[in-house]
């Protein structure tokens, strides 16, 4: 590591819970996507799990909200460095869904997929345990288009590109898959305490 | 969602020491930084990289950065960076950074937001989003390619246009406070893109639109309102 000469940095506190190479957003929520951002009205959106699972099952948007409620409020972290804290998600709970669907013992990753066609692979252990929501809400108020409304994957241990904007379902396999990003040269997993950014970190 | 361009598998896991060597004034709020980088892996006009400052006590800061050079085998390399106000890392580029300093560099990153020259490219872009665009034309001209290749950019004014001096008949300009005489104010609109999807080349185009989020949305929705199919629409938003 090379010391830059002059440079002394600004955000001096390093605030507690910040993963390493982060910085703090405040209340900026940037948007970083790929794509263009669709105009998905609640009637067109339906999530469905398939793959290696007992019962697959697609959900309507009136469907997916008559499951019980779940909420996660903490902290969020984007790959390109920024992180949020103290965000609030509504919506359902991944554990919810899977239960329905009854995934195969082989099972062991997914691919979670958006109306738009981009593709994140998950291993299936980060999906459960209440560890991931498919989420509709922010902070009490619907979830913009741009930040992935009408519906979003938050799964908020991991950078925030495997939190599938705008998804439409999830598949279950017995291999890892790599999605968009992943095979664009991003980390297979993506855990932001380990720094896990690009292939090979 | 466009397929996307295979990335060398000499992904940049790996830091590596970039020496500064030259800084040239482009506007009053950006300068471009050149870097010497002599195990730099090469690049695909488009891609960005990840740079990092480090601080005598430990304390480091990390930011992307498009590359503004073409490909080249110089072991050089350009950014482009805006002058952010009150911004860190920007703020020791344009305050402190003079050639001989070193920094950490990791990259190209990302094979998605890449143009290798293979196909007709349409470039919208507005402010500093025009770094990563000016690789791809620049590429356009030191290979002599053929393909056809459109830049439409947006700046406040004509003396905050990135690389006016460099810009040729494959770009318009569009000033939202001030322009030259005879030229009208206001924004990138429907007006600016229609002539350019009309002009559409055998196989159409591919679009490349870089900016803030707020522009990547206004111009990426008049793409689509003007035709451009949206699985053809590649978007690089800085935040
Ligand atoms: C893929 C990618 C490529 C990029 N390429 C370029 C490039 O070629 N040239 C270039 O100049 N920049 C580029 N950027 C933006 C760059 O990464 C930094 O965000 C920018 O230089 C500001 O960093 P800073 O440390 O100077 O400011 P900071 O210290 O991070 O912030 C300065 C001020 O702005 C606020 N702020 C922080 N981040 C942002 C933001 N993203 N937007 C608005 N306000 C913010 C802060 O709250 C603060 O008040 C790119 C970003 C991405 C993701």
């Amino acid at each position: 590591m090379n010391v830059t000469r002059g440079f002394t940095g600004r955000r001096r506190v390093s605030r507690p819970g910040l993963p390493p190479g982060q910085y703090d957003a405040g209340d900026d929520w940037p948007v970083l996507s790929a794509e263009v951002t669709p105009d998905l009205a609640p009637a067109d959106w339906s999530f469905r799990v398939d793959g290696l699972v007992e019962r697959p099952h697609t959900w309507s948007w009136d469907e997916a909200h008559a499951l019980p409620g779940s909420a996660y409020e903490g902290d969020i972290h984007c790959v390109t460095g920024w992180s949020k804290f103290g965000v609030r998600f509504g919506g359902v709970s991944l554990d919810a869904f899977l239960s329905v669907v009854g995934p195969h013992v082989s099972a062991t990753h997914v691919l979670a997929r958006s109306h738009t066609g981009y593709t994140a692979n998950l291993p299936l252990a980060d999906l459960t345990g209440g560890r991931a929501w498919i989420a509709w809400s922010y902070d009490g108020g619907p979830l913009a288009q741009e930040h992935g409304g009408p519906a979003r994957l938050i799964v908020p241990h991991l950078y925030f590109w495997k939190s599938v904007k705008w998804v439409a379902g999830l598949t279950l396999l017995d291999h890892d898959e790599p999605g968009f990003w992943e095979g664009n040269g991003y980390h297979e997993r993506g855990n932001p305490w380990q720094e896990q950014r690009y292939r090979g970190d | 969602m466009p397929g996307r361009i295979a990335v060398s598998e000499q992904v940049a896991a790996t830091w590596q020491t970039a020496t500064l060597t030259e800084v040239r004034r482009e506007t009053p709020y950006a300068s471009t930084f050149r870097l010497a980088v002599p195990r730099w892996a090469g690049h695909l006009p488009g891609q960005h990289l990840m740079l990092r400052l480090t601080a005598e006590d430990g304390y480091v800061a990390q930011r992307h950065y498009s590359i503004a050079s073409a490909p080249d085998d110089s072991g050089h390399i350009e950014l482009t960076l805006d002058r952010v106000p009150d911004g860190e890392v920007s703020g020791w580029f344009h305050t402190v950074a003079r050639p001989g300093d070193t920094i950490d560099v990791r990259g190209p990153l990302s094979g998605f937001f890449a143009w290798p020259g293979d196909r007709p490219a349409l470039l919208l872009g507005a402010g500093s989003g025009i770094v990563p665009l000016m690789s791809m034309v620049r590429h356009h001209r030191a290979r002599g390619l053929s393909v056809p290749l459109r830049m439409l950019v947006s700046a406040r004014s004509p003396e905050e246009l990135i690389y006016s001096g460099e810009l040729g008949a494959e770009t318009t300009a569009v000033f939202t406070r001030s322009a030259p005489a005879g030229v009208p104010v206001g924004r990138m609109s429907a007006t600016h893109v229609a002539p350019l999807l009309a002009e559409r080349p055998p196989g159409g185009w591919e679009a490349y639109v870089c900016g803030s989020n707020g522009f990547a949305e206004h111009a990426s929705r008049l793409l689509v309102a003007a035709g451009q199919p949206v699985d053809r629409i590649r978007i690089e938003r800085f935040g």
